[in-house]
Order: C-alpha cells, then structure tokens, then sequence
C-alpha cells in the first residue's frame, strides 16, 4: 500500500492566479525516502504542505496513509520539520520535545521517559533542560527532528531541514538521519534543493519544474545502504548527481563529463 | 534565531557588582535631582525669578529636606506621625488600585483572547474599546460610584473598579498584538498535531504575548494607581491618599510640605508596583534574550 498518493494534483494560489502545482502523479510506498528537488518556485514545498493537509489542493485526490489527508492529519499520521527548528523558546529542549505527546495526554512519567530515548537518538544527551537559544543551530535542528519522531508518526515531512546549516553539519546531519530512518523504518519526503544531498540520502529523488510547478521526472537511486561518507566519492554517485542535474536542467539523460566533475558541489 | 550558545547566570545567582553599580547610580540621579532642585529654588528666590502668576518662595517650592523630615512630624496636634498616616492611607490606596489591577488585567486579556478569535468582533469592538479612553476618567467616575453604591457592596470597590477601568486597555491592546505575534509555522506545527483552537491558545498563543503583556502590565501597574487615587474623590473615600491629598490641599496655606509629602508617598506606591509587575516578569518570562520586551 502506498503511504502517500497523489492523483491530478492542482494548486493555485487566488482565483485565476499563480499555477503553483500542476498534473502532480506520485506514488510514496512505505520505508521509502523521497526527495522533491527543483528551483525556489517549483512547488515542493507547497506539495508537502498538501501531503501534510496544511493547505488544500485546488483539485486532485490526496490520500496518505490510506486516508484523506485531513484524516490523515488528526490521526496524526506525520511528523513535520522545518527550515527553521520553529522550537517555543519559552520551553526547555525537553518540553519542546514532549510538545505532541502533551496533545495525545500523555502522561509526564511516559513523557519523560519517551524524551529520554529521542535525546539518545539525536544524540543531545544532557541538553534536555538547556533553553532553545542556548544552542547551535545544528543542534536545534535536531531537536525540532526528535520533537518530530516524538509520536512514531509512520510518515516524516521535511521541508529543507538542513537548508539553513553550514555544509559539515549538514553533512553530519544527512547521516544521523539515515541512521534514524533506518532504525525506526519510516517513509520520508524530503524537500531539498541541494542536488548531492538529495542523491545522498534518497531512494528516489523527484524532479521538479517551475512556472507551473510540475514533475519533469523521477530518478531511482540505486547506491547501496548503508549509506556512508563514502558513498559521496564513489562514481555511480556522481553519475546520479549528473542525472538529476541534467533532468533540472530539462537536458534529458545525455552525460557531459565536464559536467561530472562540478556536479558534487550541489546546484 | 540566533544560534549562539549564551551562558546566562542561574536564576536566583546575585551579581553583586552590577547590584553596586545601580545602587550607586540611583544615588547618584536623587542626588543630582536634589541639587537641582535646591539650586533652581536658590537662584529663583535670590533673583526673584517669576514666570507668569509662579514665584519661587517655601510656599510654592518647600526644601527637599524639609518635605522629607514633615513626614516625621505629628500630622495634627498631639497625633499620630505624618508618615504613619501616610503609610495607612498608602495601604487602602494599595489595595483599591492592587484589586483593580487585577479586575483590569483579567478584563483586558479576557477581551485580548476573545478578538484575537475574530475578525468581526475585533473590526466591530476596537473603536469602542479606544473611544472608552478618550472619556475622561473624572466623568466616569462619579457614575461608577453611583451605580455600584448602596449594593451591600464596600465603598472602596467602586474605586477598584475606576481603576481598573484605566488598567485594562493597554492590556487588551498588547495582549492582542502579542496573541497575533505567533510564528505562523509554530501555528502550522500545532495544526499538524490536530491541535484545537484551546491547545493553540495556551500552549501557543499565550506564551508568545507574554512579553507584550507585562509590557502593558508595566503601563496599567502605575495608571491603576492614579485611577484609585482619582477614583476616591467622587467616592467621598478619606481612607486613601486620595483623601489625603484632597486634606492636605485644604491645608496648603499652612504646610505645604505636607502635600508634597504626600505625593512623595504617592509616587513611591506607584514605583513599588511597577517593579513588583518587573519581579513578576522576571519569574514568569523565559525568552531567548531578543524576545524580551
């Protein structure tokens, strides 16, 4: 069964506006990773916004889970991250963390406990009574991520998490995330502009065209998992990197070996 | 949000060295103040300085000294001391204003949390709600006293509730911009949790104004004071230090420092109310440093 399935989807903004979304077709399956990929004005992260019903497609069918996307939402079937951690800087790491589990009643021992093994798992031990703004930004996000697997939602929507982290984080943070996402075996749709963090980390990248936004194609990605720090030199990671780059640049699938050279860099 | 690591001292550490230096800077500004003021009266009374209908003389402008030692004066002929009158007076005016503050806040945010749900009602009640501002508290007043009085209820609460008149409005105004000052992806993060409009509120919405609110409660904690103080006059109330200016005044003639004492106690009482709403904000309020108002 598919965790997220997208037919016809339309999206306009203001009567007679902006196309932001056009003809979407999209199959998600469970324990796969999805990246949407495509210039600022493609659409990607209002098609999140759609999978997560935070806005409402103009028409087309959406259904996550086996289910409408609104039911989808009140069951609680996602967890949501950010660009920016978006953490309340009046609560402590640990009270940012149990946020969601405050609203499904759990209670404090369970809550405490729960915010324990997340630490562990993003790897901030000790940091739990540590406020927001006291910090970094990498760590932050990290934060915003266990407050997201908080619910062991079977659905992670990710809307450039590390879009606004310099690229050692970044590339750290890519890890740990794939070492999550394998430990709890969850579907994640990841939204990116960075071209080698979407071939790093994805089973399947999505390529996407503004103006109107559409998909121009999809790239399997075939490298082997685990996936490490090495898997970034090997050379059929290259040739992916160029895929994609090409398939955004409308070029079709021809190979330009100068091209591969550059291509590590990210668009 | 700025991501750097900041070392805050614990909530309840003393740094006593910044403690000196605003101690010594308080000292320092009254003592300034001081000077001033007894040069201005210096010079005003040794040149004859008058500006318009005002001479400087012991009747228009007492000695900072003598205005501080009439409060250890008997206030009358083998009576209590001035100051110990004051501090009563003081006391019933503290507790009409503290009462009405609260009545105020609690109206304030009340009506804050009820436009912040709607469009309509804001588009429709904020006009009311600034025009009732523009009346002057003195018109208002003696009719607060006249429909609250002979209802089994204390005198002193018709004054509570002047107060509060003059307290709530900054509160609902702030609050209702701090209310709307929520990120507008923490709101989609609550919505992504099917949180209700109650779950927004509190765990949202709330925390988010209250930097905005005790700025308010800052500006209501010394207009609560005036409006107890002002409130007393229509009410005939003789307990507070509105009574007491009102007698005082009658005695200008003869002692004018004790007005100007009176008004000393009067400022003071409003000092101490502004910082206990200060302490309050401190105990209450944990925002990175760049969210505090």
């Amino acid at each position: 069964m598919s965790v997220v399935s997208l037919k016809d989807v339309h999206k306009e903004f203001g009567k007679g506006g902006v196309i932001a979304l056009q003809g979407i077709e999209l199959e998600i399956g469970e324990r796969e990773f999805v990246s949407l990929i495509g210039p600022s004005g493609c659409g990607k992260s209002t098609l999140l916004r759609i999978v997560g019903d935070l806005i409402q497609p103009t028409s087309g069918k959406v259904v996550v889970n086996g289910k409408s996307a609104r039911q989808a939402r009140e069951d609680r079937d996602y967890g949501i991250v950010f660009q920016d951690a978006v953490l309340f800087d009046w609560r402590t790491v640990a009270k940012n963390i149990s946020l969601p589990l405050e609203m499904l009643g759990w209670d404090r021992r369970r809550r405490g406990e729960r915010v324990k093994e997340l630490l562990r798992l993003v790897e901030l031990d000790g940091f739990e009574s540590h406020h927001p703004w006291q910090l970094s930004g990498g760590m932050q996000q990290r934060v915003s991520i266990a407050r997201a697997l908080s619910f062991s939602p079977p659905l992670l929507l990710m809307d450039e998490p590390f879009g606004a982290l310099d690229e050692m984080t970044r590339e750290r943070l890519n890890i740990e995330l794939l070492r999550i996402w394998d430990a709890l075996g969850s579907t994640i749709v990841f939204v990116t502009h960075s071209i080698s963090e979407a071939v790093f980390l994805s089973t399947r990248v999505v390529v996407m065209s503004p103006r109107p936004g559409q998909i121009t194609g999809v790239v399997d990605i075939d490298l082997p998992q685990p996936r490490t720090a090495e898997t970034r030199e090997q050379p059929r990671f290259f040739e992916l990197v160029a895929d994609v780059r090409h398939r955004l640049r409308g070029l079709g699938d021809e190979l330009d070996e100068t091209e591969l050279i550059v291509a590590e860099e990210g668009l | 949000m700025a991501s750097v690591a900041v070392e805050r001292p614990s909530r309840f550490g003393i740094a006593w060295r910044p403690l000196l230096q605003r101690a010594g800077l308080t000292v320092a500004v009254f003592g300034g103040l001081w000077a001033f003021w007894e040069a201005f009266k210096w010079v005003g009374e040794t040149t004859g300085l008058k500006l318009g209908q005002f001479t400087v003389n012991d009747r228009t402008l007492p000695h900072l000294h003598d205005i501080i030692g009439q409060l250890f004066e008997p206030s009358r002929r083998n009576g209590p001391l001035l100051i110990e009158v004051l501090w009563d007076a003081a006391l019933f005016t503290a507790k009409e204003a503290a009462v009405g503050f609260f009545l105020g806040a609690s109206i304030g945010f009340a009506l804050a949390v009820i436009l912040a749900h709607s469009r309509l009602l804001q588009r429709g009640f904020l006009p009311y709600i600034v025009a009732s501002q523009t009346v002057p508290i003195l018109a208002i007043a003696p009719m607060v006293v006249i429909w609250l009085g002979g209802r089994g209820l204390p005198d002193w609460l018709s004054v509570s509730v002047i107060a509060a008149y003059l307290t709530f409005f900054p509160v609902t105004i702030n609050t209702l911009r701090g209310l709307e000052s929520a990120d507008p992806r923490a709101l989609e993060l609550m919505r992504s949790y099917a949180a209700n409009r109650w779950r927004i509120l509190w765990k949202l919405r709330v925390p988010a104004s209250l930097p905005f609110l005790f700025a308010a409660l800052k500006v209501s904690a010394t207009a609560c004071i005036v409006g107890a103080i002002i409130g007393e006059l229509p009410a005939s109330i003789q307990s507070g230090l509105g009574g007491a200016i009102l007698n005082f005044n009658q005695y200008y003639a003869s002692s004018p420092p004790s007005l100007w004492a009176t008004n000393l106690v009067a400022a003071a009482l409003g000092i101490t109310f502004f910082l206990a709403v200060v302490l309050a904000e401190k105990l209450v309020v944990r925002r990175a440093p760049e969210n505090v108002a």
